[in-house]
């Protein structure tokens, strides 16, 4: 115990309830109305879903184009175990965190043998099979998607999650779990030839990154009301890896940041929807042209001086 | 006592024999030299040794606490039987700091788990509190400790010799294994490691096998070596011997030679 109290741990932990707080604070006096709320969890989403893909294909660097997928499977078990069956949030997030869980697991031992590219392909297949299957599941509405799912995702628990999903992604990393993963990364043979059980953690890593998206998208789900196979294409994959290659792979806080600025941009734009598409894809330019590490290192180096 | 024994090893590639039907002997508590000009098959017979590959047939044996036979070596279990090894071409984690890299040998003895890791429970702290003195002290064994905080990547190529064999060490080998330490070292710096591995394996009473082309590393070091060829084993003998083998002569420098310089 006596470790867990540092006092950085108890700066970090009063900044995270500062943070809850205030933004509890202004929703409370309807400083932040239900718009700039609904833009809030798409951030926090976006976070969540950035932080577990930058476990599997930053720290581990096993390329997956399929992640919205999990966020798929997430989204409709709580949609089914909430709007369907009447359970509470709770329970749809536990199931939903459960069934990615799962399949994570089902696309991770497949694909224990496969690379880099290889590895991207076989991701971005199981997306759109999982995303097919939806099209053509009657159960869950099919094409026209699941409605009515009650909206049961808030502030707290949104912010709960966003906290569970960073520190038990930084605590795996900075264990001996976290050296053995980034090692696979960098050199594979000689990581097995440490006593590295290479199959298991990337089996783990893809099932742990796998159970937060899955939980990204319960909130994703019982926030919008309406989920349909759609939203969760290859489209979404790679928005969520842009915003991970950006903050740069292997920087939990490089994620963070970079969900939120690449949200903000989007929605300046919102403006101008002709065009949006069009600055958007030029400032992505830009920022991967300029290194995003570099413009982010000064912001990186204040925050963690404030820390 | 021998520790490790190998009979009858053999090992294609489609039609190409790598290895011959090595047999060969290691004694406790000894350094062992292998030999062999290019592409005589001892990196093969390493990564036989390491489990990388599957003999073709023949049995390879260490008797470490407990009989250690060829089915049941796999690379990422080697460290587990106590079998470390060094790369010929450095191998290391590039981006992860010196302290990591050494972290990484200790791997095979942490055990606590995931949910201890993630849940910062006790455990944790115990365990990687150890790790880390114990990776401290190798680190100052090694004269790398001012350096622990340092990339692998921007460490001198010596140093990061000294890193991989740290690393190695970090697993508390009974036998380890080194695959050219001295390769792409000047003369001082593999005058420096021939020392460096003499105070190690004396100091932490190892057996050590070695794989190497710089003869003055291999005669100083080493009491006994074998010599491959063409992936046979032509001659074993302490350094003395070898040197002037008729075999060996003929396998480096052609048979011509031997011939005029009689």
């Amino acid at each position: 115990m006596k470790e867990l109290i540092s006092r950085n741990n108890i700066i970090k932990s009063v900044m995270v309830l500062a943070v809850y707080l205030l933004v509890y604070l202004m929703m409370c006096t309807g400083i932040i109305d239900s718009y700039i709320f609904l833009n809030i969890v798409s951030i926090g989403i976006n976070i969540i879903l950035a932080v577990s893909l930058n476990l599997i294909t930053g720290f581990t660097g096993q390329l997956s184009l399929g992640h919205a997928a999990f966020m798929s499977i997430g989204a409709y078990a709580s949609g089914i175990l909430t709007a369907k069956l009447g359970l509470p949030f709770i329970v749809g997030i536990l199931g939903a965190a459960l069934a990615a869980a799962l399949a994570g697991i089902l696309i991770g031992v497949p694909t224990l043998r496969l690379k880099g590219d290889y590895l991207a392909i076989a991701t971005l297949g199981f997306g759109e099979i999982i995303r097919i299957v939806g099209l053509n599941w009657k159960y869950i509405g099919g094409a026209m998607g699941l409605n009515d799912i009650p909206r049961y995702t808030n502030w707290t628990w949104l912010f709960g999650i966003i906290v569970l999903t960073v520190v038990v992604i930084s605590n795996f990393l900075s264990s001996y779990n976290g050296r053995a993963v980034i090692s696979i990364k960098e050199d594979e043979i000689a990581s097995t030839s440490m006593g590295v059980n290479t199959n298991y953690y990337k089996v783990l890593v893809f099932t742990i990154g796998a159970l937060f998206a899955g939980i990204a998208g319960a909130l994703y789900a019982n926030y919008f009301y309406f989920i349909r196979p759609d939203s969760f294409g290859f489209m979404k994959s790679v928005d969520i890896l842009v915003i991970v290659v950006l903050g740069g792979l292997g920087s939990i806080r490089g994620s963070i940041l970079s969900a939120i600025a690449l949200s903000l941009v989007s929605l300046s734009l919102q403006g101008i929807p002709e065009l949006r598409m069009v600055i958007y894809a030029v400032i992505l330019f830009i920022m991967m042209v300029y290194k995003p590490q570099r413009i982010l290192e000064p912001i990186r180096k204040l925050v963690k001086k404030e820390a | 006592m021998a520790l490790l024994n190998v009979t009858k090893l053999t090992k294609n590639f489609g039609g190409v024999k790598a290895v011959t039907d090595v047999d060969l002997e290691v004694e406790e508590n000894t350094i062992t030299g292998i030999i062999g000009p290019n592409g005589a098959g001892k990196t093969t017979f390493f990564n036989l040794l390491t489990g990388i590959y599957k003999p073709s047939s023949g049995d390879i044996i260490y008797h470490i606490n407990g009989d250690v036979t060829s089915r049941m070596l796999r690379p990422q279990k080697m460290t587990k039987y106590g079998i470390a090894r060094t790369f010929q071409n450095i191998r290391l984690f590039k981006e992860m700091t010196v302290t990591d890299n050494v972290l990484l040998g200790y791997h095979c003895n942490l055990s606590y788990g995931v949910f201890p890791s993630v849940l910062r429970l006790p455990s944790y702290f115990r365990e990687e509190k150890k790790a880390m003195e114990k990776a401290h002290e190798l680190l100052k064994i090694f004269h790398l400790y001012d350096k622990r905080d340092e990339k692998a990547k921007n460490l001198s190529y010596g140093d990061q010799r000294k890193v991989e064999i740290a690393r190695a060490m970090a697993a508390d080998p009974k036998i380890l294994l080194l695959d050219e330490p001295a390769a792409g070292m000047n003369p001082n710096e593999t005058k420096e490691l021939t020392k460096l591995i003499k105070w190690v394996q004396e100091e932490f009473q190892l057996t050590i096998i070695l794989i190497e082309h710089d003869m003055s590393l291999v005669m100083k070091l080493c009491d006994k070596i074998f010599v491959f060829d063409y992936g046979h084993l032509i001659a074993e003998g302490d350094p003395e011997s070898i040197q002037c083998n008729e075999q060996v002569l003929k396998a480096y420098l052609g048979g011509d030679y031997v011939a005029e310089a009689k």
